[in-house]
């Protein structure tokens, strides 16, 4: 494929995992007791706390998921970042000080701190648990997907790595360790994203780009006629699931090989050369015809992703400036690449993935890709979906559990305060980069078709095999440190809020420790289980339903308990259930989950757009107020 | 990288003082001022949210710099979560009431 097994990837890999791990067993040392385990004693210096909130925050999605989508789809990869940073803002001037006040370890105990109910405690674990394993099933997707073009290994090993170096980190340290893992990992993170964007604006744009060793390979458009006058080329006529489409099989008989060509241009007279990939009803893949591989009677797909045209007939820009870099774009003709599924009767089926040239100025604008089609129709009902995704993306931040978490990690509200200004900074910092790296790669020519999660190490190495090898072990140890945190905040649920105080097991400080780890270990195996089970699903997708279900669940019941005197244990009990149940039933009914999850067709969907939160959110805070107002006490 | 402006750490505890971070005073007069300006950016959240519903053409325009407005507003919205942080902070920084605070003020 596009990818070689790179030996230096493969050591500083080795590097950078050992590195952690001597971090966690060095501090490991450090955490005795409970508050020492799962709030690392309250004693983190701010700084580094504000920067482990980046790294906590800056997950295998964000970093992969929103440079690939970035890089496919224009500016509607950056919505996301847009979103996933006004959610700070939430979290910051809303939620961040009155909960420290409330809390000690966990969100449940900052829910319960005013009405020590079981059913709180209950309603609380039990959401923490389903938003810790829903976000941590992209994360473990990500990992699979990271490891296999790197190292060469299958998805399920991947999984498996990761799995076993998050519960060896997470048993032997806890909070302490997690922190210091993050703290490293956002650093190295935003410093080494830096770098590349410099390169990016110092190398500029071209039109044929070129890197190391390899030339630009163009992809041709040709006349229909000179196909038909060309000797050694022979059109085949339409069959199987071709019938009807707007594609041109033609053989060669020099080399010999059968192309795909897509009819485009006024009256379909140009020919445009695809590549497809057809996995046989046998069980083997072909590239372009051929075999997947590199040796003889073997190919493979080419790497894509160029400007065709510059403004003013330009080939080359030369270094630009951060906005002339955006200016340039703007004017230029970019090909980005779409693909269309073709199946044939016997079993086979085709994936043809084709050149779709789009005019800078279409592409920096929202609305480009299927996610967020839905700005540009005029169809209310389509842009409800793009808002309601907003609304989730804004509300999410502040009820995931394993943001919470950290403000405990910190001696007071100041340094909370100042950890999370930290943590804003860097966290924006680092979304404005996005958007250079998401660009950068979509005109690096070196990304891989099939796959949007590998563009942003693809893109570093277009600058070097070393850059490359870095950002792929920062993009892993991203895995790394998002997973042990939220196998922390999951662990902290159950050993605290489940099993000390809800079932009243009574536990002294080293029994509670030991809780925590085991339940650590068993949620590490089922991350794992569930990784290896959901590897074919889109990992943006899967996140936006933790996002979701965070919001609809925790939000409603948080900021009521803290701005409205009136709520009732009952209230906040019945507002966590129904925003998680109802959040979750409303994904699994929509469209999207019918055609990726069940295979059904999308148009049976019984909701009618596929994220729920402009509903489920709403509802969280109705059925609060409802149950809040009817079971209040008779004050006089 | 980024640090916050003045970055000395020099916040301390007790809740019987005034000044403490933890006294319930200063937390009500903290909160207010967090939901002020959370205000003003769910205000200039809903504004992207409105032009990509109402007017998506007008994204594509170019107000000025060259750059189309999709990205300066995009990008706005990034600087503004900061800057508003970094306001936040200052402002629960200052030290209240500045009046018992500094005798010589009034006098």
């Amino acid at each position: 494929m596009i990818y070689e097994r790179s030996l230096i990837a493969v050591v500083v890999f080795a590097v950078f995992v050992a590195i952690v791990l001597a971090i966690s067993f060095y501090l490991g040392a450090r955490a005795k007791s409970a508050r020492g385990y799962f709030a690392a004693h309250g004693t983190i210096h701010w700084f580094v706390n504000g920067v482990a909130f980046a790294g906590d925050y800056l997950s295998a999605a964000s970093f992969l998921g929103i440079c690939g989508l970035i890089a496919f789809h224009g500016y509607d990869g950056f919505l996301y970042s847009i979103g996933y940073l006004a959610g700070w803002i939430v979290a910051l001037l809303v939620i961040a000080e009155p909960l420290k006040r409330l809390g000690r370890f966990t969100f449940a105990d900052a829910l319960d701190n005013r009405f020590n109910s079981r059913g709180i405690k209950l309603a609380a674990a039990i959401s923490t648990l389903v938003v810790s394993i829903f976000y941590l099933i992209p994360q473990m997707v990500g990992a699979g997907a990271l490891i296999k073009p790197l190292l060469g290994l299958s998805h399920h090993v991947g999984v498996l790595a990761v799995g076993v170096v998050v519960i060896v980190i997470v048993v032997t340290a806890g909070m302490v360790s997690t922190t210091y893992v993050q703290f490293i990992k956002g650093a190295l993170l935003v410093i080494f994203c830096a770098i590349v964007t410099v390169l990016i604006l110092r190398r500029g744009l071209t039109t044929e780009p070129s890197y190391a060793d390899r030339p630009f390979e163009a992809f041709r458009t040709l006349p229909a006629s000179e196909m038909i006058d060309n000797p050694s080329a022979r059109v085949l006529p339409e069959t199987g699931g071709w019938v009807g489409q707007p594609y041109v099989r033609v053989r060669f008989d020099l080399p010999h090989v059968v192309l795909v060509w897509r009819r485009t241009g006024p009256d379909g007279s140009l020919l445009a050369e695809t590549q497809t990939v057809t996995r046989t009803a046998d069980g083997r893949t072909l590239v372009n015809g051929w075999p997947q591989g590199r040796g003889r009677n073997e190919s493979d797909l080419r790497p894509v992703g160029h400007i065709s045209r510059l403004p003013h007939g330009e080939t080359s820009t030369g270094s630009v400036g951060p906005l002339e870099f955006f200016r340039v774009l703007q004017d230029s003709e970019i090909v980005l690449w779409g693909a269309q599924r073709i199946e044939h009767g016997d079993g086979d089926v085709t994936t043809v993935y084709y050149q779709k040239p789009t005019h800078g100025n279409d592409v920096l604008v929202p609305g480009a890709s299927p996610v967020f089609r839905g700005v540009r129709s005029g169809n209310p009902l389509d842009k409800l979906d793009f808002l309601s995704l907003m609304l989730a993306l804004f509300c999410g931040t502040a009820s995931l559990p394993h943001i919470l978490i950290r403000y405990y990690t910190v001696k007071d509200q100041a340094a909370a305060r100042k950890s999370t200004v930290v943590g804003i900074a860097s966290i924006g910092f680092f979304y404005i980069l996005t958007l250079y790296l998401g660009l950068g790669a979509m005109t690096s020519g070196a990304l891989d078709v099939t796959n949007s999660n590998m563009a942003a190490p693809l893109l570093a190495r277009t600058f070097g095999e070393l850059l490359f090898a870095i950002i792929s072990a920062i993009a892993f140890t991203t895995v790394l440190g998002t997973v042990s945190g939220l196998i922390m905040a999951a662990s902290g649920a159950v050993a605290h809020d489940l099993m000390a105080n809800l079932l009243k097991i009574g536990m002294d400080d080293h029994a509670k420790v030991r809780a925590g780890k085991i339940v650590a270990v068993v949620v590490g195996v089922i991350a794992m289980g569930l990784g290896i089970a959901f590897e074919k699903m889109n990992v943006s997708f899967l996140v936006g339903w933790a996002f979701n279900i965070a919001a609809s669940a925790n939000l409603p019941a948080l900021v009521m308990l803290l701005f409205w005197k009136r709520t009732t244990r009952q209230g906040i009990t019945a507002s966590i259930i129904v925003g998680m149940i109802t959040s979750l039933a409303w994904v699994l009914l929509s469209a999207q989950t019918y055609k990726d999850v069940y295979g059904l067709p999308p148009e049976q969907a019984i909701v009618p757009f596929s994220q729920p939160g402009i509903v489920t959110i709403p509802l969280g805070f109705i059925v609060l107020a409802i149950v809040s107002l009817l079971t209040a006490k008779p004050t006089r | 990288m980024s640090k916050p402006a003045g970055s000395s750490d020099s916040a301390s505890s007790g809740a019987e003082h005034p000044d403490a971070d933890d006294h319930p005073e200063r937390s009500a007069r903290n909160a207010r001022i967090g939901l002020w300006l959370f205000a003003a950016y769910v205000l200039l959240y809903a504004g992207f949210m409105g032009v990509n519903v109402w007017a998506p053409p007008l994204m594509a325009r170019a107000p000025f710099g060259g750059v189309n407005l999709a990205i300066l507003y995009g990008m706005g919205l990034i600087v503004a979560a900061i800057v508003l942080a970094l306001i936040y902070m200052q402002l629960c920084r200052r030290r209240s009431p500045p009046v018992a605070d500094d005798p010589g003020a009034s006098a």
